[in-house]
């Protein structure tokens, strides 16, 4: 899987989507990520698979830029260029979109009002016109009925009252109307029956494209067979401890975490 | 020897005695001398509230109110016209306008063509120059002495605030549904401060919602910035059995301004009455609100938002009395607290004896936008009766942040994602506005709002 990389060696002027070096992060004064390095191509699906525990979310909130962690050291090009020093709203305009691994409820703000104000949001920062609303409404139940999600859903306050799986589509409606370059999704098969998993599923399989990359974070190897991944990544104790292809995935299935965490430990 | 302790007046104390005393001098004898005479001894022997009295501790007027302004003048050409634009926040709603500059009745900007039948319009002062003392109609056919007393000792008797009210009341609007009309067009009372001098107005206003008549009551306050201006004024309500009334007050004083706003309600049986506050004006603001539920079964939803901030001061106090039993009463009143503002709410239910199966509840919530903001919060209930659901809770605090965090990792910017979240803290009180155009103005109004913070 180093193959890629190679080539990219040679090309002076190829920037890679996603470029985190050494990436050292502090909660509460406690070292979580431990020098982290991870490099995303555009078109490719990663997964980083885990204990609980390990790093996993500390990672995904990291790079969508949420308060309250402290990097100590290393750096995350998106693009190229520093993404450590952008706020989370500036990062989401450029394409780095967050499916959350707890979507939170937002009473009083219904659920159009924040699809839209989103959109608008992104597009407004990118110099782009405003969706009108007929373009708007059409690709909300376009997207909303691939998903299974009912119209009636979307009428109700952000996420309040919904079941757990209707929370994790409501994520990935989101994904798919913001049409982000990078998509991370935080165990977002974690509560899903296998229907709902399957549709989730199917939603990141329809955003795939040579422009866009996903990384999948997830314990379990079960959504990796229906979203499969072109490389996989075990991160243990605040660091990639391994890399390999989709078969990873299998092996960790089958073996567990605990290799990792004795040779991280 | 008798000894007797005389306490310092504050200055205010002093204006309001000598204004009072150049008042009564120009006042013909009669029944309502003699009832602003007992009011201004009532305010006198306690004098203005202080921090030590228990009902105003957190509002105390012999600190923030420095000095009594002089009586406003009647209103010179350029109030009167800059009353027209006056009210505008309700345009859209297409309301009957009374309008009252300088706290006097301004037929020439009033709406009084064309009453609908079972609704009259008078002024407070045609009233009191003619010695009328204003109509009070019974709550139910054949107890006509007994809720006349009542409601001439409404709810609000004996508080200072409205005690000078009753003292130094000029004018306002009397406005009388008759049994069983039900008044579609909104009526909206609009109170312009347009003096460029700082002057005290005192409106007193009387409505009467007959047995089972409706009426949607509009209620605007504004004035200039920069004008520390004064107003008391008070409404006098009484809604009979089985009436309706909804009431949405916007107060938007200037900046300066001391507001001092009294409701007085005693309502009957199987009524349903709404009140709602929504605050942005003002300097130091007290709304108080006195109900009385007299009679069974009446259904009674009170609600309020308060957007404060630089150094406003903004007070709620409420005081519901279950007399009878049967009712529901829902209290639910929220403030947004930025730069150095402080948010007041003090809610007391009582439930009298035999008032059974009173179902009343009572929510305040502040969402403290700066360090320096402070929400202060008094509920208390007493509880006589044995049969009945009653509680209270209040929350404070600042944004969640996570929230923030949610709506920025969308690409919504914090500001805006701010005031997404300050508008969803608002849009759940002004849900209990039951006119659906009344809930899309406050609404505007609250963005208006939220456009301004820095
Ligand atoms: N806000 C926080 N405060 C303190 N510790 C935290 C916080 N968030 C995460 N941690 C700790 O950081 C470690 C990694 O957490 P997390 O990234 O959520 O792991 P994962 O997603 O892989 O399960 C855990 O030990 C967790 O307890
Ligand atoms: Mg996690």
């Amino acid at each position: 899987m180093s193959l890629p990389r190679r080539r990219r060696a040679k090309k002076e002027a190829y920037v890679s989507l996603l470029e985190i070096k050494n990436l050292t992060v502090k909660v509460d004064g406690r070292e979580i990520l431990k020098g982290l390095d991870l490099v995303m191509d555009r078109g490719e699906v990663h997964a980083i698979m885990g204990p609980n525990g390990s790093g996993k979310s500390t990672l995904a909130h990291v790079l969508s830029g949420k308060p309250g962690y402290e990097v100590t050291a290393g750096e995350v090009k998106f693009e190229g260029r520093d993404l450590l020093e952008l706020a989370p709203d500036e990062r989401a305009a450029r394409g780095i979109f967050l499916a959350f691994q707890y979507p939170l409820e937002i009473p009083g703000v219904a659920t159009m009002t924040f699809l839209r104000t989103a959109i608008n949001a992104q597009r407004k920062a990118r110099g782009e016109a405003e969706l009108s609303t007929p373009e708007f409404m059409k690709r909300v139940r376009e997207h909303a009925a691939r998903l299974s999600i009912d119209q009636e859903l979307l009428r109700r306050p952000v996420n309040v009252g919904f079941s757990g799986g209707e929370k994790k589509r409501n994520e990935i409606l989101q994904m798919a109307l913001l049409e982000p370059k990078l998509a991370v999704l935080d165990e977002t098969d974690s509560g899903l029956d296998i229907d709902a998993l399957k549709v989730v599923a199917d939603g990141v399989n329809r955003l795939r494209s040579p422009q866009r990359a996903v990384l999948v974070i997830t314990h379990y190897q079960r959504l990796l067979n229906h979203i499969v991944p072109d490389v996989v990544h075990v991160l243990a104790n605040g660091r990639i401890v391994r890399t390999g292809g989709s078969e990873l995935a299998l092996e960790l299935e089958a073996k567990g975490y605990a290799p990792y965490q004795d040779e991280a430990a | 020897m008798t000894a007797e302790i005389t306490p310092i007046k504050t200055a205010a104390e002093s204006g309001l005695a000598a204004a009072f005393a150049a008042l009564r001098g120009r006042l013909p004898d009669g029944a309502v001398a003699a009832r602003r005479e007992a009011a201004f001894r009532r305010f006198e022997a306690q004098g203005l509230p202080h921090r030590r009295v228990e009902e105003w501790k957190y509002t105390d007027l012999r600190v923030l109110m420095r000095d009594a302004k002089p009586l406003a003048g009647a209103p010179d050409a350029g109030a009167r016209a800059r009353a027209k634009a006056a009210g505008g926040v309700f345009a859209m709603i297409g309301a009957r306008r009374v309008v009252f500059v300088d706290g006097a009745f301004a037929p020439e900007l009033s709406d009084l063509a064309a009453l609908e039948p079972g609704l009259k319009i008078s002024s407070l002062a045609d009233a009191l120059s003619r010695g009328d003392p204003p109509p009070l109609p019974p709550l139910r056919a054949g107890e006509g002495r007994e809720t006349e007393r009542l409601a001439a000792a409404g709810p609000a008797a004996g508080d200072v605030a409205y005690e000078l009210n009753t003292a130094f009341m000029g004018d306002g609007a009397i406005v009388e549904v008759g049994a069983g009309a039900e008044i579609a067009r909104p009526l909206h009372l609009v109170f312009f401060y347009g003096a460029q001098r700082s002057a005290a107005v005192f409106s007193r206003s009387l409505v009467i919602v007959g047995a089972g008549a409706g009426l949607t009551l509009l209620e605007s306050h504004e004035g200039p910035d920069g004008v520390d201006y004064q107003v008391n004024t008070a409404l006098d309500l009484v809604v009979g059995d089985g009436g309706r009334l909804n009431r949405i007050k916007v107060n938007a004083e200037g900046g300066e301004a001391l507001h001092l706003a009294t409701l007085s309600a005693t309502i009957g049986a199987k009524a349903n009455v709404s009140d709602f506050a929504f605050l942005t004006g003002g300097l130091v603001v007290r709304n108080q609100l006195f109900v009385r539920c007299a009679g069974a079964g009446t259904t009674l939803a009170l609600g309020g938002a308060s957007l404060l901030k630089g150094r406003q001061h903004g007070d709620t106090t409420l005081l519901v009395d279950h007399a009878a039993g049967g009712c529901e009463g829902r209290e639910l009143f929220k403030s947004v607290l930025d730069g150095a503002s402080r948010g007041v709410f003090q809610g007391k239910i009582i439930v009298r004896p035999g008032a059974q199966k009173t179902d009343s509840r009572m929510m305040t919530r502040a969402l403290l936008l700066s360090e320096d903001a402070e929400a202060d919060n008094k509920p208390e209930l007493e509880i006589f009766a044995d049969d009945v659901q009653c509680g209270h809770g209040a929350t404070s605090g600042a944004l969640d942040e996570n929230l923030k965090f949610y709506l920025m990792a969308r690409g919504i910017p914090e500001k805006e994602a701010e005031a997404l979240l300050i508008q969803s803290f608002v849009g759940e009180a002004i849900e209990m506005v039951p006119h659906e155009g009344v809930r899309d103005v406050l609404m505007a109004a609250t963005l208006r709002w939220l456009g301004g913070r820095p």
